[in-house]
């Protein structure tokens, strides 16, 4: 022990203190249990052992990025390890769910509760990994981004159709069986004067029955819509999901129910596109998506589903 | 230090058998070194009312710790029927009649503050009997101790053993004796391993190599740290590691009852001649039997002290003196501060034990104990939980009718498989749909499970108008008449 400067010693215990005083409390400075000493010594000791062993410096020059260690320990690798033996342990579940599919059909799913929440688990994941980002977390889009989740379709929301939308992508010109649809630009391809639009823009919001101004010329329009719009939208403007064109008749909008946004649209004809999922997602992954999307409650004929309403109203306390 | 001189009082002629202890407080006042080397502690066997306490303690804490796992509990066939379990892949916590989910953790918080304040009573009445009777280092300790004494005998030729040069007497004195400090210790986190599976199952794989890895590994960790604990570092634990010295200076008050050195009653003291007279003196002949006998190494007449865990065996080594030298005993007892004070000031003695603190704890104890068993008696076996799906917040249908979107968690804590009907409450034309239950809404779940259903309440364009609607879900299991609710709202996406 290094020789050190005598401080004061507390009359009571006998044991030196510190020297430093707060309102006339001191500190005693009482000494360190040995094993105490040991363990910090022991600890020094061990953090030399692990940097030898373990990836330890980062940035030391003649090291690409760090030191590697005599292990040989990578994070990164354990990872990969990590996700083969997960994979490993969902693939039976991934199979069972394609087979119930192939077998029985989507509603099949419903039968087997297991089954279903494995479904709903694997979609919401791989939903939220590749789909979010345009549909929202949940499925509920935005402008210009399909809803998943209420009843209105472009290109069918049977279990098939949601699945080749999501194998083709829409509009994707690197896939053979993507959907394609093209609205014409009537405004900036000037298939359609400025009024001539405006007109038809009035019509359209008649067919969901907005409300349009006293002045709106509804007989041009109605002669604009049957001469450029029915072919696609139909005579009645119900869509047709065989060729993606959308239903007028309701109120859902993918670009905006107000009348500025519906006019953008026949002014400029949106082109939104979606890429092919295929060969990007696995099999069974692909799989577990269209059944996850078509059982976020928008799916076509959810026959189970129907069965399944009470027989409305319900009313007052049950029991 | 001169620890072994065990001679008869050179003063001159003492009572009969009573023996002059060369022994010094580990805390006494001293010069001390920067760093403290450990000092050896050598606890004399004592005889008394206390030692016998702490023995018969001992032997029945010991007992049920490790004997409990072994008790078993019929629950019936889906449930483990091991008395106290703590089922770790299963989430659920076994104690006799009480089964603990892990979303009902409260009632091991109810427990523990129930513990807490139960110790808060006892230390404020009684200073630290916890330390001194209870606490398994104290137990361990004692155990440890009493192997030692076994092999190497009492303090004395436990000291001399210490000095001799190694020899075989030496070596198999102390091998024996680490030898069954192993063998208990490993016990010990045997033991307790097995209040985490199927004891008899546990016990079987263990041994034949079966046990899962963390089993071995919990043990070991434990039979590591009993061994050091309670044979290698005894006293220190309690000095250096525990924090509970620290708090108890502000439990107990000058009418707790702790072990006390009675100085009214010890002071002066001195050597003391067979025939003296006690005239003008105290009664304590300043042996130090207290000292010698104490497992901390301290001496009880420096006054209260972080170091004593208030074990007692001092009383018991005094009064041992006290017989010898006819006087009475107790010159060190449980006694209070102010009794002390008060003798010496020629007023009489006396406890109180209903002060404000302790009326408090009492009433704290017997609320959060009445609080527990209300919560335990009326817990139900039927659990309900919604939740709103929040992302969208809702959606409007072609129709216009507008569709909100739940996740139900319903948790069966019976041992039964139940059907139970589903009914939503809060708007009449409230559409119900559960996805994959067809016909009736009739909630299909197993024993003892957990199950989540999603849940899609829709209403029609004319009942969409307010904001949002206050729903309510209930389930009822028609078979005992059981419901639970939930409540919950469906948002509509209409101007507030
Ligand atoms: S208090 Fe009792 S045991 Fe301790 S030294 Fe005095 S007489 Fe001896
Ligand atoms: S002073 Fe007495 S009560 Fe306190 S630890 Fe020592 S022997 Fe036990």
């Amino acid at each position: 022990m290094a020789e050190h400067e005598k401080m004061p010693v507390d009359e009571i215990t006998g044991v030196e203190t510190t020297g430093h005083e707060w309102d006339g409390i001191t500190e005693l400075d009482n000494p360190l249990p040995r094993w105490w000493l040991w363990i910090f010594y022991a600890s020094i000791v061990w953090s030399i052992i692990y940097m030898i062993f373990m990836p330890a410096w980062p940035a030391l020059p003649g090291f690409d990025g760090h030191t590697r260690g005599l292990r040989n320990h990578s994070e990164r690798a354990n990872v990969a390890v990590a996700m083969s033996e997960l994979e490993a342990r969902r693939g039976p579940m991934f199979e069972q769910l394609q087979r119930v599919v192939d077998d029985g059909g989507v509603t099949a799913i419903l039968d087997d509760g297991d089954l279903l929440n494995f479904t709903l688990a694997a979609g919401r994941s791989a939903f939220g990994d590749n789909c979010a980002t345009c549909h929202g977390a949940g499925g509920g889009g935005g402008l210009g981004y399909p809803n998943l989740r209420d009843d209105d379709w472009i290109w069918g929301g049977s279990y098939d159709a949601i699945r080749h939308t999501i194998v083709g992508g829409v509009r994707w010109d690197a896939h053979p069986d993507t959907r394609f649809s093209q609205m014409p630009a009537f405004g900036r391809d000037g298939l359609l004067t400025r009024d001539e639009i405006s007109a038809v823009t009035d019509y359209v919001m008649t067919l969901s029955a907005l409300t349009v101004s006293a002045d709106a010329d509804l007989a041009l329009g109605s002669e604009i819509y049957a001469a450029q719009c029915a072919s696609c939208h139909g005579a009645d403007g119900r869509g047709d999901t065989t060729q993606g064109a959308p239903n007028l008749t309701n109120n859902i909008w993918l670009y905006g129910g107000s009348r500025e946004q519906i006019q953008a649209s026949i002014h400029r004809g949106p082109y939104g596109a979606m890429p092919s999922w295929d060969n990007r997602l696995p099999e069974p992954v692909i799989t577990a998506l269209a059944a996850y999307v078509y059982l976020l409650g928008g799916g076509e004929t959810l026959a189970s589903m129907e069965e399944a309403s009470l027989p409305a109203p319900q009313t007052g306390q049950p029991g | 230090m001169n620890l072994i001189h065990n001679r008869p009082d050179a003063g001159g002629d003492a009572a009969e058998g009573v023996a002059r202890n060369d022994v010094e407080a580990v805390n006494a006042a001293g010069q001390r070194d920067l760093y403290q080397k450990r000092q050896q502690i050598y606890p004399k066997l004592v005889h008394g009312k206390f030692r016998m306490a702490k023995w018969v303690f001992l032997v029945l804490a010991l007992g049920v710790y490790y004997l409990l796992p072994f008790v078993r509990w019929d629950r019936g066939p889906d449930a483990p029927s091991q008395a106290v379990l703590i089922d770790f892949p299963n989430t659920r916590f076994y104690f006799f009649f009480i089964e603990i989910w892990p979303q009902e953790v409260y009632y091991i918080t109810g427990l523990l503050i129930l513990a807490a304040l139960v110790l808060f009573l006892v230390t404020a009445l009684f200073g630290r009997v916890w330390c001194g009777y209870a606490c398994p280092q104290t137990v361990w300790t004692d155990l440890f101790i009493a192997v030692e004494r076994l092999f190497e005998g009492d303090r004395n030729k436990r000291i001399l053993l210490d000095r001799a040069p190694m020899s075989f007497n030496k070596a198999w004195r102390k091998g024996g004796k680490h030898a069954v400090w192993v063998l208990i210790a490993a016990a010990t986190g045997g033991a307790w391993i097995l209040y985490f599976h199927d004891a008899f199952d546990l016990l079987r794989d263990f041994f034949t190599g079966q046990a899962p890895l963390t089993a071995y590994l919990f043990c070991a960790v434990l039979t590591f740290t009993t061994y050091s604990l309670a044979g290698l570092m005894r006293e220190q634990v309690c000095i250096y590691m525990c924090p509970w010295p620290r708090i108890q200076a502000a439990l107990t008050d000058r009418e707790s009852l702790n072990v006390t050195y009675r100085t009214d009653r010890g002071e002066p003291r001195g050597r003391h001649k067979k025939g003296e007279s006690w005239e003008g003196r105290g009664d304590c002949i300043d042996c130090k039997a207290c000292v010698a006998a104490c497992p901390m190494g301290i001496d009880i007449r420096d006054g209260a002290q972080l170091e004593c865990i208030g074990c007692a065996l001092c009383i018991d080594a005094c009064d041992d003196i006290m017989d010898k030298i006819s006087r009475p005993r107790g010159l060190i007892a449980y006694d209070t501060d102010d009794n002390v004070t008060r003798r010496s000031q020629g007023e009489k003695p006396r406890f109180s034990f209903i002060r404000p603190r302790i009326i408090l704890y009492v009433v704290l104890v017997i609320g959060v104990s009445a609080l527990m068993m209300l919560g335990l008696n009326t817990r139900d076996e039927l659990g309900l939980h919604a939740d709103r799906d929040r992302n969208p917040n809702f959606v409007v249908l072609t129709d216009g009718s507008v569709r909100n979107t739940y996740t139900i968690n319903v948790q069966n804590k019976a041992y039964a498989d139940r059907a139970l009907r589903l009914d939503v409450a809060g708007d009449p034309a409230l559409q119900v749909q559960v996805l994959g239950v067809r016909g009736e809404t009739v909630l299909e779940i197993g024993p003892d499970r957990t199950r989540l259903f999603q849940v899609f309440l829709t209403v029609p364009p004319e009942a969409a108008l307010r904001h949002s609607i206050p729903v309510t879900f209930t389930i009822t299991d028609p078979a005992t008449g059981e419901t639970a609710t939930a409540e919950s709202f469906l948002v509509t996406g209409a101007a507030p």
